[in-house]
């Protein structure tokens, strides 16, 4: 069944975009991540214009990662302190990323950006990740306490002034690192269309220490914050959020994302780590191909706005 | 005097225009296309007929007719990748100003037999004859058709559905009556079209006429299109507002407890 886009301009098969908004939803209820590293290349896969995928996405990850709130509130598994202070730095990051992606949109260059951005964060992150899932497996392969030896415990940062308690974390730690961690997020965001959870999530494990108990919950909710008021401002901006499409992905979005939500739950952390690692690695390496495999076609049309 | 040399103006006037003996009549299905939730695409099809003009021409046994049709302009940047670093990288762009975001020239014989590639040239016949200006660097100029830029444009817009051309597409139902299909594809832009008809006999350009439809979003599509054009920001507000109470509708639906 076809159903015509308005923004996009062009008719999609609902039930293409539906299964989409599951899949991609399964794996945000299931890691606790946005999903929009997934969800924007794919939407481009199938012929939406960049500009109105990355500005529709925004949507989709506000509605699953809103869910997935809801229920991490419900059991208690959300700081809330921790996730204001995150969103303090993350609004000051956004904004110098939307300054540096105006900047690079006028060089031509943006296309190039933002997929070595892609390669690089994904590689490495996805890398770190599969690195420290394995060691954790075979830590506890050998018989021996997977909290052993956490790397990085004692960091220069942890030294840092203006430490605060976080109550509900059981952390004590500066202000200095999460104001940081909240700018890269924000500004990797703006730079490259994603809700950053996949970054934030091991920042706040092996940075900050934050317990698996409230990590998911609290990146939730800065997601949620993040996407919600990026939607806003794509829309009263360059009015380029297609609600139409918006709303198949967000149902499809938010029965995924239950469902992937139990999945995880009932699975061990450092599966998830490793299965988070490799997908994300997968990712990483996917985009590496296009940028280096030679092009079907060398030539590319895009439409000038305002002409 | 001044009436004579008037009079020979007139006169050279007259005769420098091409010898219009013949008027085309023509009609289409629709005036407006809508485009609804499960517009996918369709066929508009042109109706027309060739009539001797008042002045007494007589209706000739064979003719042919070439039908332009242009959708609303915009400029376009088609860029070229080159491998830089080992790494692909669009290096090299240039702009198309102004030009047709849909065109469709349909005939009802090979151009080349309607008439010769001068005449052609001139009167802008098929994809390869159509003016579609660039900007080389400082200059405005449409370059030669085997221009890797234009070549380009015309190939990926063709791969599209939205630049086309037929030499099979009118077909005559009587020597005097001819019918066309213009193909839209399903994601055909909203806006005003012409279509440009050249009736041509003996190779001659013998008549010409004009007429226009509209491609217009209706229904909800139009509604959700102007709300996000005239009213962003609340149209926003109520885009995320949505994407809440999905979510909140989900948390409770779904919930297992």
């Amino acid at each position: 069944m076809q159903i015509y886009l308005p923004i996009a301009e062009l008719p999609v098969s609902i039930f293409l975009v539906l299964g989409m908004g599951l899949a991609v939803g399964f794996i945000s209820g299931m890691f606790g991540i946005g999903g929009g590293f997934l969800m924007t290349p794919l939407l481009i896969f199938i012929g939406v214009p960049p500009a109105v995928s990355v500005a529709s996405v925004t949507s989709h990850i506000a509605a699953s990662s809103f869910s997935g709130a809801i229920s991490y509130w419900r059991k208690r598994a959300i700081d809330i302190a921790l996730a204001l202070m995150l969103l303090g730095g993350g609004f000051v990051g956004t904004a110098v990323g939307v300054w540096l992606f105006t900047k690079l949109r006028t060089l031509d260059q943006l296309d190039l950006v933002i997929g070595l951005a892609y390669v690089t964060l994904l590689s490495v992150v996805g890398s770190l990740m599969v690195y420290e899932a394995a060691c954790a497996i075979m830590r506890e392969r050998h018989g021996m306490p997977p909290t052993l030896r956490r790397p990085g415990s004692h960091a220069w940062f942890h030294g840092l002034p203006f430490k605060v308690r976080f109550k509900r974390s059981k952390i004590y730690v500066s202000a200095i690192p999460v104001w940081a961690i909240g700018f890269v997020i924000g500004f990797v965001g703006a730079i490259m269309g994603i809700g950053g959870g996949f970054l934030l999530v091991p920042m706040l494990i092996y940075l900050l220490r934050v317990p698996t108990a409230t990590v998911i919950g609290t990146s939730m909710v800065l997601t949620l914050v993040t996407m919600a008021s990026a939607t806003v401002m794509h829309a009263a901006t360059n009015h380029q959020v297609d609600a139409v499409l918006s709303l198949i992905l967000m149902i499809g979005g938010v029965i995924g994302a239950t469902f992937g939500a139990r999945t995880g739950q009932r699975m061990r952390s450092e599966r998830l780590r490793m299965l988070l690692g490799l997908l994300v690695l997968a990712v990483g390496l996917r985009f590496a191909y296009s940028l280096i495999i030679e092009p079907e076609d060398l030539f590319s049309i895009r439409a000038v706005l305002g002409s | 005097m001044t009436r004579f040399a008037a009079a020979l103006v007139l006169g050279l006037c007259s005769t420098a225009v091409p010898a219009t003996a013949e008027k085309i009549v023509v009609s289409l299905s629709h005036h407006r296309v809508a485009i609804t939730s499960s517009f996918t695409g369709e066929d508009l099809i042109l109706f027309g007929a060739i009539e001797a003009d008042s002045s007494g021409a007589q209706v000739r046994d064979t003719y042919d007719i070439v039908a332009t049709v242009v959708g609303p302009r915009q400029t376009f940047r088609t860029r070229r990748k080159e491998r830089v670093l080992g790494i692909w990288v669009n290096v090299d762009s240039r702009r198309f100003l102004n030009v047709p975001s849909y065109l469709s020239v349909l005939a009802n014989r090979p151009f080349t037999h309607i008439t010769n590639t001068e005449t052609l040239r001139k009167d802008q016949i098929g994809l390869d004859n159509y003016l579609l200006t660039q900007r080389v660097g400082a200059d405005f100029a449409d370059t030669v058709r085997d221009d890797p830029f234009r070549a380009a444009f015309v190939r990926i817009e063709n791969e599209h559905g939205l630049y086309n051309e037929s030499t099979a597409a009118v077909s005559f139902i009587t020597p005097t009556v001819f019918r066309a299909a213009i193909p839209l594809p399903s994601a055909v832009p909203t806006g005003v079209y012409m279509a440009d008809i050249k009736l041509y006999a003996g190779g001659e350009m013998v008549g010409r006429t004009e007429t226009a439809f509209e491609i217009t979003k209706a229904g909800f599509e139009e509604f959700v299109a102007e709300a996000a054009r005239e009213h962003g920001l609340i149209y926003g507000l109520v885009t995320a507002m949505l994407a809440l109470l999905t979510g909140w509708f989900a948390s409770i639906m779904l919930r297992r407890d």
